[in-house]
């Protein structure tokens, strides 16, 4: 007696659009996100890479990797983590859940906008590089650190995904900040490792800054030396590890 | 006429713990087109648990669930529900057209914008962002994404809360039209009065029980008793002694009564007192039955207690 479900011939790929959009325009109205996110990575390479360079250009093209690393790892943590924490919180995880929104659509749509906001800041950091820093790079340099920033926000949405889904909307920041900014100082991203006790550059490989930061590095010819495939290996492993434990709290979550 | 309509949705049996409390103890449910079906209990009595189960956020831990024949997690399932949940949690800074616009585009068939909006009452709403919405207005915004997709059942918890009683009618208007077109409606609510002016059949849960089912008549059938109200010299502890009177009670200058049947009590009144005015006699509601049904079983399981 029950009416079996008509094959429904709908395809996803607006709800996709519609999921991008929504979270583009929410997270572009939202200053809180967008000043920090790409504000600090912009005004520590302005302070430090620009006003504060006596390495004839050295520090300006060093840290051009680094604060691209930085702010790119910002957006990754701090888009995905505090937002799914938040709406987990307000029940909307919930409701999407309950609607027929194609698998993944959130997701996706966060990772793509985390993406987006790897690409301005990367923008952002060139053209200040290029222009007031006078940093000159070959075209495929220019190319290599943009793709790297745009890719290495993914393992920290990741991680962020995971954190969102363990602690709630209040903590999340927090947490996250606790994160970040003592692993980018450990990383390498402030500071040349060579330049801090021996130690840390020793066990900076534990951090998964410091692969993405080693991967810009190699851009510009001031990484350590290690194979590009361990980097790479390493914050492939990460995504795929905090995708798979946070989609399984997102899942078991009611 | 309600056993040849068609089943939309269907809990069998279903039953679903968290840790050692039985949420759900081998509910069977069936929710059918062009009715209201309003599922009434107490805090922890398992409504939120059913509507999870239907809606494919749980998983019964034993028996049946099924949303047009299929399991609730396929998509193609869902996409002949419309869903308001007790709290939404939409993004502040989207606008009232940009969650239309997203929640349409989850359905095959959906709703014009211009229909939404006057479904639920948005005229005029569109451009305002969410978060600068009033409570009322947000709950009808949510009523409206519930709606766009022209679902054949629709679920709504608690949809009135937060709304005053104008927009509270208009909702009401709106959710028997969608009945009259053929959808099928699962209601929970705080309101009895809102499930006595919706439904068509009201389930009673209990600890994760069924404990009543029927037509808003046949639930309030359970409790015979009349409510009669006047103003009398009558005492009410004069009153509490009559046959058949089971609660007497003084309020200012009425008295209320609660009696197995009105006629030989408000009699018996009218001898002792010719002076009294006012008279009302009401039949018990869905309130007082609701009250009912849910207290025996408080008293049932406190005799099972006392029995162990």
């Amino acid at each position: 007696m029950s009416i079996i479900a008509q094959p429904a011939v709908h395809s996803s790929w607006r709800s996709y659009v519609q999921e991008a959009k929504c979270e583009a325009l929410q997270k572009l109205r939202e200053p809180a996100y967008c000043l920090p996110v790409i504000g600090f990575p912009v005004l520590f390479y302005l302070l430090f890479g620009v006003l504060l360079d006596k390495g004839e250009g050295k520090a300006a093209q060093y840290l051009l990797a680094t604060y691209g690393a930085f702010g790119v790892i910002g957006a990754g943590l701090f888009g995905f983590g505090v937002s799914i924490a938040v709406d987990r919180e307000k029940g909307l995880l919930r409701l999407k859940r309950a609607l027929p929104v194609p698998p993944g659509a959130l997701l996706l749509a966060r990772m793509a906008m985390a993406m987006l906001f790897a690409a301005i800041i990367s923008l952002v950091l060139a053209v200040i590089a290029a222009t007031a820093a006078g940093v000159a790079l070959e075209p495929s340099q220019w190319i290599r650190l943009f793709v790297i920033n745009v890719l290495g926000v993914l393992p920290f949405c990741a991680i962020g995904l995971f954190v969102g889904s363990v602690v709630g909307g209040s903590a999340a920041p927090a947490l996250l900040n606790m994160l970040y900014l003592p692993m980018a100082f450990l990383s390498g991203l402030w500071l040349p490792l060579t330049l801090l006790p021996g130690v840390l550059s020793t066990i900076a490989p534990a951090w998964p800054a410091y692969h993405l930061g080693q991967l810009a590095l190699k851009v510009v010819g001031f990484d350590a030396g290690q194979p590009i495939g361990m980097h790479v290996g390493v914050l492939a492993g990460i995504t795929l590890l905090f995708f798979v434990l946070a989609q399984r709290r997102l899942s078991a979550a009611e | 006429m309600h056993g040849n309509r068609d089943v939309l949705a269907r809990l069998q049996q279903a039953t679903k713990s968290y840790g050692k409390v039985r949420a759900l103890d081998g509910l069977d449910l069936s929710l059918r087109a062009g009715q209201v079906t309003s599922l009434l209990g107490a805090n922890g009595a398992g409504k939120t648990t059913a509507i999870g189960l239907l809606l494919g956020l749980l998983r019964a831990d034993s028996g049946s669930v099924e949303l047009f024949g299929q399991d609730p997690r396929e998509l193609a399932a869902r996409r002949r529900i419309g869903v308001m949940l007790q709290t939404a949690g939409l993004p502040e800074r989207l606008r009232v057209g940009e969650l239309l616009a997203q929640a349409r585009s989850y359905y095959p068939d959906a709703r014009s914008i211009a229909d939404c909006v006057a479904l639920a009452g948005l005229d005029g709403l569109l451009d305002r962002p969410y978060g600068k919405l009033s409570g009322g207005q947000q709950r009808r915004v949510q009523f409206a994404i519930a709606v766009c997709g022209r679902p054949a059942l629709l679920f709504l918890d608690e949809p009135t809360t937060g709304l005053d009683i104008d927009a509270r009618q208009k909702l009401w208007q709106a959710i028997r039209e969608l009945v009259a077109q053929g959808s099928g409606v699962l209601l929970t609510t705080h309101y009895l009065e809102e499930a006595e002016a919706l439904s068509d059949r009201v389930v009673v849960l209990d600890r994760g029980k069924l404990v009543a089912e029927g037509s808003v008549g046949e639930i309030r059938a359970h409790v015979s008793q009349r409510r009669v109200r006047c103003i009398t010299a009558v005492a009410a502890d004069v009153a509490a002694r009559w046959p058949g009177v089971r609660e007497a009670l003084r309020d200012g200058e009425y008295l209320r009564l609660v009696a197995d049947a009105a006629e030989p009590v408000v009699r018996r009144l009218l001898d002792a007192d010719p002076d009294l005015h006012e008279l009302e006699v009401q039949r018990a509601g869905l309130a007082d039955a609701f009250l009912e049904l849910t207290r025996n079983s408080d008293d049932t399981t406190l005799q099972q207690k006392e029995a162990a």
